[in-house]
Formats: C-alpha cells, sequence, structure tokens
C-alpha cells in the first residue's frame, strides 16, 4: 500500500513535470512515462502529451511518441482515437522523430497490416531517402546511414508485402538499391543486408531480387567470420522451404558446419536439416540430431530437439523397427521432460494403427520385444515416462508375441513394482498392465505373489488395485469381459444423463428427500431469503446471476460439456465419446450397465512434470539405429568420400537434382504414420466446445438466452421476453417485461422521433458510411428506375428507424434496408423490389453466419413469388452476440430469372444499434454499481459548445441512446443495456473542462467500446 | 525484441542490468549467473550468439567487461551486435576514463537508447543531447 501510494505521488510529480516549461524536466518526465506507466493513469496525462507533439524542439516531440507508443502498448483502444497523430508523427520533418513513430507503426502493423498498405509508399520513400544518404551526417554508423532506422524499415515492408503483389511491386526498386549499396564490409551491413534477405523472401517474390539475396546468403555461409557464418545458416534456414536448391547449392558447408566445434553452429545447422527433412533422408538427419543430444546438457535445448525427432519419426519412418527405435532413443534421451504429448502420440497412434491390419501387428510385436529385451537389463535406469509407456504397450499387446512366456513378462513387471525410482504414478501404470496381462492368462503365481504382496500395502492407491485384481481373478469370465484384447480404441458409451440412477433418485423422493437445485438457483434462493430479512429492495443479485447462469449449461457430472440440459429427460440416448484416448483425467466410472471399473489405458495417465535429469541414459539406446547408416559410412576411409556420402543422403529428394542420391529409394515420400482424420475431428469439436464454454462465461446472458430462441422459429416476442427474463435476475425482468417499453418511449425514443432525420445521419454518419452515404450516381440511378422507394409499413414507421437506403441491385431485383430500432433488437428490414415486367419465382435471401452477430429465428428467407413491378418486404431481428465497435453482416439473395443470380451484400452494423436506454431508480443504480466488476475510466475534453454538464449529458442521451438515471452537482449516472440484457453503467463528472467517464458493466469489453462511442461523439459535436 | 541488457565483468559481477520485460528480483540473480557462465565458457573463435533457453544471447567483450543483451527471435542478431558496439562508443565519448563511477550516467545513455525492448535512438550527438544539459544544469 505505501509503495503504491509512493509510485502513484511520483507519477502526479511527473504530471506536473510534463506542464513545466523547463526543456529538462519535461524531458525526463517523458522518459519516464514511457518506461513505467500504469494504465490507469494513461487518462489524465494523454492530453498533456498530446500537446508534447506540437512542441518546437525535436527531442520533445520524439518523446512524446515514445511514450505515446508505450501507451499503444498496454492500453491500444485508449489512443485509438489519435490515430492521424501518429501520421502526423510519420511525416515530422525531423528524421528521429519519425523513426519513433515507426516502432508504433510496426505493432500496428504487425496486428493488422491491411489497414496501412496505403502507407507503403511513404516507407518505401523513406527507405529510399535513408539509403541515399539523405538524412544529416550525425546518422551515420560507422558511415552507413542510420542502419537501425533502415532494419526496422526494412521490417515493415516485409509485413505490408507479404502475400501481396501489388503492393510487393512497389518496393521492388529500394530492395535492389538496398541490397546494391550495402557492400562495404562491415558487420552493420552485413545485419542490414540479412534484414534485405528475409524482406525479399517474405514478400511476392521477383526472380531478379532472389537471385541476388541468394548470392548474398551464399556470401555469409561461406565467410570465415563466424557470426555471418551463423547468420547465413540462419537465413538459409528461412529461405530454404521456398526454395530447397538453395540447400543443394550449400550442402558441402551444411555438412562442414554440422561438424563445427561451435555447438550453437551445429544447433543452427540440424534446426535448417529439418526443415528439409524428407522419407529419404530422415534416418541420416534423426542421427545427426540424437548425436548432438547426447552432447547437450541444457534441459531446453533437449525439449525441443526431441520433440523434433518425435514428429520427423512419425512423419517419414522408413520401416518398423527404425520407427521403434527412435522411439526408444527419444524416450530415454527426453526422460520426463518430454512434451506430454509425445508418449501420447505414440501410445495413440500403436492403438489406432494404420489402414493395414497386418502392419500395425508387427509394429506392435516389435514394440514389444524391443520393450522385453531392455527390460532384460537388470539395473537400468528409465525415465517413468518411458516405464509408463512400456507398460501400457506390454499390457495391451504382449499377448501377440506368442513365443515369450507372460509369465515371465509378468515376472519382470514384478521385480519393476519393487524398484525404488519408480513413482507411485508409474506403479499404477504397470499394475494396470498387469491386470491386463492377467485377464488371458489361466493362473500365474506371479500374481498371486503380487496380490498377496501389496494387499497390505501402505500404498491406498495399490492396495486397492491388488484388491481388485484378486476379485477379477476370482471371476475370470467377468474380467475378460471387462478387458477386451486391443479394445483400447472402440468407443465407449457415456450415459451422460446418469439415467440408471433415476430410480435411486426417485427413491429418494419418495422418502421425502430435496429435490436437487443447481448452484445458482440455490443462490438466488438464498439472496432472496436474506431480502425477505433485510425488508430492503431487492436489486443486487445481477453479477452473481450473471455468472452463474453461465455454469448451468455444464452440469454434466462426467465432467464432460455435452451441453445436455439437465431437466429430467434422463431418457436420452447417451452420448458417444469418440476417442478414448483423449479422455485423460477424466475417470468413467459410471456406463449404462452401471460401475465400470477403470480402463487401464486410462489410468493414471495425468502427466506430471517430472524432472529427473536422464543424461546418462542416453548413450546405450542410440547405438542400434545408427548400425546400418555408420557401418556405410565407415567403409569409406577418406575424410572428404565420407562427407561426400553424407551430403548425398541428406539431401536427397530435395529439389531437382535429386538424382544424387546414393541410397534413397526410389519412391515419392510418403506419410507413413498418417494420423486418422477421426482425431482431428474430435480435437476440432473439443476447441469448439472449449470456446463455448469460455465465452459462455464472459457473455453469461447473451448465450444462454440465444439457443433457446434459435429453436423457436416465429420468434414470437412474448416467448422471447419470459425466456430473457427467466435466465437474468428480477431486476432485469422487471425493466425488460414491464419498465422499458414505457420508458423507452418515455425517455429516449419519443423525444429522438421528433428529430430523428437529423440526429441518425449525425449519429450514423461515420460509422455506417456505406449503407447511409451511398454514392450519388447509384442513388440517381435507381431513383430513375424505381419509382417507388419502398418504405416502411405503419406500424414500424412509428418507432425509431434509419432511412431506406439501396444494399445493391442487378436488372431484375433492388434490395433496400432499413434499420428498426425497437426495444429488444435491431429490426432488419429488407425490401426485395421487382424491377422486370414478370414475377420472379422462389427468390431466396440468406444471411451468412457472422462473428459477431446473431440473427435470431432463421438466418434465411424465402419468397416463393415477386409480383412484377412490385416490392416484397422481409423482417429479421439481430443481437450483438460478441462485442465490438463495428461488424459487418453479409448475405446474399438468389433468385432465378433466365438464368441463376446471386446478388452479394452486405450491411455494416454499429454497437450503437444494440443499445438501449436502461431506465432506474438512483437506488437500483447505486447497488447495480457495486455488484459489477469490470470498470474503466477516461477523461475526455469537452467541447466549448457542451461547457454544462447537462449539455454533455444530453448529447450522450441523444446518439448514445444512454438513459440519464439522475444529476446531482457536477456529477451525473447514466444507464444503459447491450440487447438483450447487458447492463452497462456509466458516472460522469465535470472539472475543468474535462469530462470524467466511469463505466461499469459485468461484460468486460462492453465499457470499452462504449468509452469508444462517447470520444467519438464528443470530439464531432 | 530486447528482453534485458547486461554488463558484467568477468568474475560474474553485474555491473549495470536492465530489464525491458518483468522478471523477478531472484530469478534475476540466477538469470545473469547463467547467462555469465554461457558466455564465459566460449572461446573467442566461437560465435557471439547463444541460444539460451526460448531466447538468445548476444554478448560482446571488452578488455574485462562482458556486455549482453538478451533478445526474443524476431530480433536481428547482428544489429544488436552493433548496437553494443554503438552503446560502448557512446561511452567512450562522453567519459574520458573509467565509466564505472557514474552508473547513473550510464543508465540515462541506455535509456535514450533502448525503450521498451526497442532500438529507439543510435544517433551519439542525440543520445548524449540531453546529457549534457543536465551537466550544464549541474554545474551552473
Amino acid at each position: 500500500m505505501q509503495s503504491s501510494l509512493h509510485s502513484k505521488e511520483i507519477f502526479w510529480r511527473k504530471e506536473l513535470d510534463l506542464q513545466s516549461t523547463n526543456l529538462v524536466e519535461v524531458c525526463m518526465a517523458l522518459t519516464i512515462v514511457s518506461q513505467i506507466f500504469p494504465r490507469e493513469m494513461i487518462p489524465a496525462v494523454l492530453p498533456l502529451i498530446e500537446d508534447k507533439l506540437q512542441h518546437s524542439k525535436e527531442i520533445i516531440r520524439r518523446k512524446a511518441v515514445q511514450a505515446l507508443y508505450k501507451f499503444y502498448l498496454i492500453a491500444p483502444n485508449q489512443v485509438q482515437h489519435i490515430h492521424d497523430k501518429f501520421r502526423k508523427a510519420l511525416c515530422d520533418r525531423d528524421a528521429g522523430v519519425m523513426a519513433a513513430s515507426l516502432h508504433i507503426y510496426l505493432q500496428m502493423i504487425k496486428e493488422n497490416s491491411s489497414g496501412y498498405k496505403d502507407l507503403t509508399g511513404s516507407f518505401v520513400t523513406i527507405l529510399k531517402q535513408v539509403v541515399g544518404g539523405k538524412l544529416p551526417i550525425d546518422f551515420n554508423y560507422h558511415s552507413v546511414p542510420a542502419p537501425w532506422l533502415q532494419i526496422q524499415l526494412l521490417r515493415i515492408l516485409g509485413l505490408l508485402g507479404k502475400d501481396d503483389p501489388r503492393t510487393s511491386e512497389l518496393m521492388y526498386d529500394v530492395l535492389d538499391e538496398s541490397l546494391r549499396r550495402a557492400e562495404i564490409n562491415h558487420n552493420i551491413t552485413y545485419a542490414i543486408l540479412f534484414e534485405c534477405v528475409q524482406t525479399v523472401y517474405t514478400i511476392h517474390p521477383k526472380s531478379e531480387l532472389l537471385e541476388k539475396a541468394a548470392k548474398c546468403i551464399g556470401k555469409f555461409v561461406l565467410s570465415p567470420k563466424i557470426n555471418l557464418k551463423y547468420l547465413g545458416l540462419k537465413a538459409l534456414t528461412y529461405v530454404i522451404q521456398q526454395d530447397p536448391n538453395l540447400a543443394l547449392q550449400h550442402q558441402m558447408t551444411i555438412i562442414e558446419c554440422l561438424d563445427h566445434p561451435d555447438p550453437i553452429i551445429k544447433r543452427e545447422t540440424l534446426e535448417l536439416l529439418y526443415r528439409i527433412t524428407n522419407g529419404h533422408n530422415v534416418i541420416v538427419i534423426v542421427q545427426k540430431m540424437l548425436d548432438y543430444l547426447k552432447e547437450s546438457k541444457e534441459e531446453y535445448a533437449i525439449i525441443n530437439l526431441v520433440g523434433k525427432i518425435a514428429e520427423l519419426a512419425e512423419k517419414y519412418a522408413p520401416d518398423n523397427e527404425w520407427f521403434i527405435q527412435t522411439m526408444n532413443a527419444v524416450f530415454s534421451v527426453g526422460g520426463d521432460v518430454v512434451h506430454p504429448d509425445i508418449p501420447n502420440n505414440f501410445l495413440r497412434l500403436l492403438a489406432e494403427g494404420f489402414d493395414d491390419g497386418k502392419e500395425d501387428d508387427q509394429l506392435r510385436m516389435y514394440a514389444v520385444k524391443s520393450y522385453l529385451t531392455l527390460l532384460e537389463e537388470e539395473d537400468a535406469l528409465y525415465p517413468q515416462k518411458f516405464l509408463q509407456v512400456m507398460s501400457w504397450v506390454l499390457g495391451e499387446y504382449s499377448s501377440l508375441v506368442t513365443d515369450v512366456d507372460p509369465e515371465v513378462i509378468l515376472a519382470k513387471l514384478h521385480s519393476l513394482l519393487k524398484k525404488t525410482f519408480v513413482t507411485s504414478e508409474t506403479k499404477v501404470w504397470i499394475m494396470a498392465a498387469v491386470t491386463k496381462i492377467a485377464s488371458h492368462t489361466s493362473h500365474s503365481k506371479t500374481v498371486d505373489k503380487l496380490i498377496q504382496e501389496f494387499s497390505n500395502s501402505l500404498d491406498t492407491c495399490m492396495r486397492q488395485f491388488a484388491f481388485e485384481l484378486k476379485h477379477l481373478c476370482e471371476d475370470k469370465a467377468l474380467m475378460k469381459n471387462l478387458l477386451p484384447f486391443d479394445a483400447s480404441c472402440t468407443d465407449m458409451v457415456v450415459d451422460a444423463s446418469l439415467s440408471f440412477l433415476d430410480e435411486f433418485v426417485s427413491e429418494g423422493l419418495g422418502r421425502g428427500a430435496a429435490p436437487y437445485k443447481p448452484h445458482h438457483q440455490r443462490q438466488e434462493e438464498k439472496l432472496s431469503q436474506e431480502k425477505a430479512l433485510n425488508f430492503e429492495p431487492y436489486g443486487l443479485s445481477f453479477a452473481a446471476s450473471v455468472s452463474s447462469s453461465g455454469i448451468t449449461g455444464r452440469q454434466s457430472p462426467t465432467g464432460l460439456s455435452f451441453g445436455s440440459d439437465m431437466s429430467g429427460n434422463s431418457g436420452e440416448t447417451g452420448h458417444k465419446e469418440t476417442n478414448t484416448l483423449k479422455l485423460e483425467g477424466v475417470h468413467k466410472l459410471w456406463g449404462k450397465e452401471g460401475y465400470l471399473p477403470k480402463k487401464e489405458n486410462k489410468v493414471g495417465k495425468e502427466n506430471e512434470p517430472q524432472t529427473v535429469s536422464c543424461g546418462s541414459l542416453l548413450a546405450r539406446q542410440v547405438g542400434d539405429p545408427s548400425a546400418s547408416q555408420s557401418d556405410q559410412v565407415a567403409s569409406l576411409s577418406e575424410e572428404d568420400k565420407e562427407k561426400q556420402q553424407l551430403a548425398s543422403t541428406l539431401f536427397t529428394g530435395l529439389g531437382s537434382s535429386a538424382g544424387v542420391s546414393l541410397m534413397g529409394k526410389a519412391d515419392t515420400a510418403t506419410q507413413k504414420f498418417k494420423r486418422k482424420s477421426k482425431i482431428n475431428e474430435t480435437q476440432n469439436s473439443e476447441e469448439a466446445s472449449d470456446f463455448q464454454n469460455s465465452a459462455a462465461s464472459d457473455f453469461g446472458p447473451l448465450l444462454d438466452t440465444v439457443p433457446i430462441n434459435l429453436e423457436d422459429c416465429e420468434g414470437n416476442v412474448h416467448t422471447r421476453l419470459r425466456k430473457v427474463s427467466l435466465c437474468s435476475s428480477d431486476i432485469v425482468e422487471d425493466n425488460l417485461a414491464f419498465e422499458t417499453p414505457q420508458s423507452l418511449k418515455k425517455s429516449g425514443l419519443d423525444d429522438r422521433l421528433s428529430d430523428s432525420r437529423l440526429s441518425q445521419s449525425s449519429l450514423f454518419a461515420d460509422s455506417n458510411i456505406e449503407i447511409f452515404q451511398p454514392s450519388p450516381s447509384a442513388h440517381c440511378e435507381s431513383a430513375s428506375k424505381i419509382p417507388l422507394v419502398p418504405s416502411l409499413p405503419e406500424e414500424l414507421q412509428q418507432l425509431t428507424h434509419s432511412e431506406v437506403v439501396e444494399l445493391c441491385q442487378s436488372d431484375a431485383l433492388a434490395l433496400y434496408l432499413c434499420k428498426v430500432w425497437t426495444d429488444d433488437s435491431l429490426l432488419l428490414t429488407v425490401f426485395l423490389s421487382n424491377k422486370t415486367n414478370s414475377a420472379l419465382n422462389a427468390v431466396n435471401l440468406m444471411f451468412e453466419e457472422a462473428e459477431h452477430f446473431q440473427i435470431l429465428e432463421s438466418p434465411t428467407y424465402q419468397f416463393p413469388v415477386i409480383e412484377a413491378q412490385s416490392v416484397e418486404r422481409c423482417e429479421k431481428r439481430v443481437w450483438m452476440d460478441k462485442i465490438c465497435t463495428q461488424g459487418i453482416l453479409s448475405g446474399s439473395i438468389h433468385y432465378q430469372s433466365e438464368m441463376d443470380t446471386r446478388l452479394e451484400f452486405s450491411v455494416t452494423l454499429s454497437l450503437l444499434d444494440f443499445i438501449r436506454p436502461m431506465a432506474m431508480t438512483t437506488e437500483d443504480f447505486g447497488k447495480l454499481w457495486l455488484s459489477l466488476s469490470n470498470d474503466v475510466k477516461q477523461n475526455i475534453k469537452m467541447s466549448p459548445s457542451q461547457d454544462s454538464l447537462s449539455a454533455a449529458l444530453n448529447t450522450l442521451q441523444q446518439k448514445l441512446k444512454l438513459h440519464i438515471v439522475d444529476i446531482i452537482g457536477n456529477e451525473g449516472i447514466l444507464a444503459c443495456q447491450l440487447l438483450p440484457s447487458v447492463p452497462c453503467l456509466l458516472h460522469c463528472r465535470t472539472h475543468s473542462g474535462m469530462l470524467a467517464l466511469w463505466f461499469r458493466s459485468p461484460c468486460s469489453a462492453l465499457p470499452d467500446g462504449l468509452l469508444y462511442q462517447c470520444q467519438k461523439v464528443m470530439e464531432e459535436s | 525484441m530486447i528482453k534485458f541488457f547486461l554488463m558484467v565483468n568477468k568474475q560474474g559481477q553485474t555491473r549495470l542490468s536492465r530489464y525491458y520485460e518483468h522478471v523477478d528480483i531472484n530469478k534475476r540473480t540466477i538469470l545473469e549467473a547463467e547467462v555469465i557462465k554461457n558466455c564465459l565458457s566460449r572461446s573467442k573463435d566461437q560465435c557471439s550468439f547463444i541460444e539460451y533457453k526460448d531466447f538468445k544471447l548476444v554478448y560482446r567483450q571488452y578488455a574485462a567487461l562482458f556486455v549482453v543483451v538478451g533478445i526474443n527471435e524476431t530480433e536481428n542478431e547482428m544489429a544488436v551486435y552493433e548496437l553494443i558496439h554503438n552503446f560502448v562508443e557512446v561511452l567512450d565519448k562522453y567519459f574520458s576514463r573509467v565509466i564505472m563511477f557514474n552508473l547513473d550516467r550510464v543508465h540515462i545513455i541506455l535509456d535514450e537508447m533502448v525503450l521498451n525492448g526497442c532500438i529507439v535512438e543510435t544517433n551519439r550527438n542525440r543520445i548524449l543531447a540531453p546529457l549534457f544539459v543536465l551537466d550544464k544544469v549541474a554545474e551552473s
């Protein structure tokens, strides 16, 4: 507390300094501001900083731009209204100020390159001037003009020209010049050249430039200077995917680098090789990687490289034997630091197999055999993860190997269980394997011994397993049933509704037990009880119910979110879980038949991070796979020949001259171990459901109501209102169902009806240019062709609405749109006008799914027939699903005249289309205010035209549809809601020409969006 | 992006450190120790860039002093390598001899050159301009 107060004080001092006239003070204050600055204090100093952009001294302007860059980094939306000032800085007469603004532009272009394509020309010109030596001489560094500035510009150009031939066209010249100019042999020119090469290979290619860049890379790679070599390898790695021939040109250099004494160079070379791996050279490359791993001690490098080896092995393995051996090496070298995905993927691969069943069995058999040999060694220490993989494979597939007595395997597992280095997690895996093996052996002494030993173990988990095993052994038939052979991939049916418990529940209810209530219901009841005791009007539960309503969809006790509702219809069929291995961590204890003992392959599969050093283990494992290859190399005595040989094996299958292959096979590389598409599907669906869950928690009330409403296609207003109020709390229910219609008319809408023409055009002029300002020519055209401009029916005329504008038209059909802002949604009224003299049949109107918007009812509408020269109308209700300041809803019209015709159109919708006033008392406001957590504060300057608070508030009321709750002195409170029912509260205070805005809402994005609108409105007026 | 800027002597003592990304104080000590260990273990004919964890180190040795800069993969190693030299040249220009008695000045110089992990100024005269003004104020 003390320190935060202290830092606050510092910042206030800085603010004073900023207002100072002393140059040094201002300078130092700006430096501090651009280093550490709290986000919430930005509004306080932003106007001061903006003033400094006009300062006469370049150093002040430059530092002000740097401060803005900092603000942009920590709170981009707070500076989004001053983008034009960035542009001014870019055009500043001083090179230093311009250079400072480039940091902001690099960041903005990284996030959205398409928005700044128009600046390409400026950046090119600047670079041209810099390269041409137009800057003052003191910008030179070792007689190279402003090298770091050049690098920055090259980066920006690379981002702008990526996948964009037209923009790239503009920069070819200057890139060529940069490549040419940077010929002095100095490190800094190499840095520029490197950046240049990267840019040339990033933008739309031009062969001439590529050639020059390739030459440049060659110079780097061949250089005796080690730093340059590194740079060359890095550049080569970057470009090699586009131009593998380049690797062929430098293959001998790459081979030399592979044996370079500097491990950093080696590692960079391996990175390069990883990019050019294919079916032909995978054996050699993986071998080189494993060799490197043996020497490496650094954990991060091991994790990284092991992941790459596993990936390559899975993709390009030439045969089973090699694959298993490589994976063994990966597990023993990588130890327990390997990424958990690696063992999971490996096991999944084994379990699911490929298209050829025979091949699968061979792979599995080979795996079992190799593990048995590994376990043969008495004192070998294996990483836990490796042991887990081994025991799973042995448990599942050891019965495939007929020439080994199961008793031998059991004995090995038994001895492992007694080892001290085996963690309890691994023991569970081993026990599971023992159980599986026991299920298909008749009677085993080892199992008996094991049961006896662990029945009184101190480890409760092991004891549990021992007892289970004991009981299962007594009933072999049940055991066989429970543990079928090779069934790890079979789908399991999960009864998510837990219908088998119905009897139990009804029995309980019969005995007078209280029915189950979901969490949020209990909470609401608790709150309402409190209210009864307090005798106070209740209106606080908003936040609580918002957060809890997000949870209601996830009551499924299995922990899997099926989105099933639990409203008692437990007769529904169980959901199929498609991929058993994805269910790690989920214990499926209950099925249709009742209790299911754990499927062994899932036991204890949570991959707890364990760090065990395992560097010493790697040597032995690695030996085998290399045998064939090293023999081959050893037979050639001369070192050079050896390298040649290596080169030819490394670079087979690359580029056009793949013929150099000595040992490569003729067939093209095919991906051997292809994942089945099934997995991808489930992953996708999982992602989707994850997304939904996360979305649900953010926009609780929005999402919860929407799916229900989608179902009732009639779109009955009454049911919708009722449903909305069901999931929101009392206060909103009141507001929506009873108060809102009247208050809307009373407070906001009626006022605006009178001056709707004026305020609407000003309100939407900037955000909806597309709709509200159709090009004059189009207007005239339509006017001349269509005598009838469609108009709204009477019942809609009374509501506030926009002008009718034309969306698009063809020879036969014209499309018009009118937005009607109803109380509960945005009503898009679309008019279709048939311009021909014959009727149009089967006209289909369809809205595409938009990220931010939700169309209630169905997104399509069909007109069976539109008579000649007549106008048809359809209405669609829209809600905002995800908050954005502005979004596009696109759609198409499909109709048949002489041929199939499709007309596309798009509608721009702004956040304001979905904001409605929210009437409440000052008391309710206070309570709701306290219960809301997301807040945003900002100071904005008031223009002289609205110097008083009430004037400013009136502007907000008129233009943003906010409801003024109360005005007390120089403070005012306003409330609004985003349809259907997300409230947002605003507190305003005036002080010395500034208007301090303070928003609060249960939804975090809403205040930001509204703030932006407020800023715009206040700036305009 | 530049993550941190260190000046360490051969004995492994940190002379100056500046972080552009938040790192816990106690983690800094460990990081600095490991970084200098990495740099010291390399010979003159090895390259000046080290891959360390998920970022890269660029280092340069001046007599008994190491300047080490941690960067992420988007940064151009050679440009940073030269930035170090530029920084040392600026120090050389400003301080007549020993620099380590005026660490506050070194900090000011560094802050003029690198801000929020970005190289913001490389023009020697401009880097030193505010410092000269400060000195003048101090004199009068």
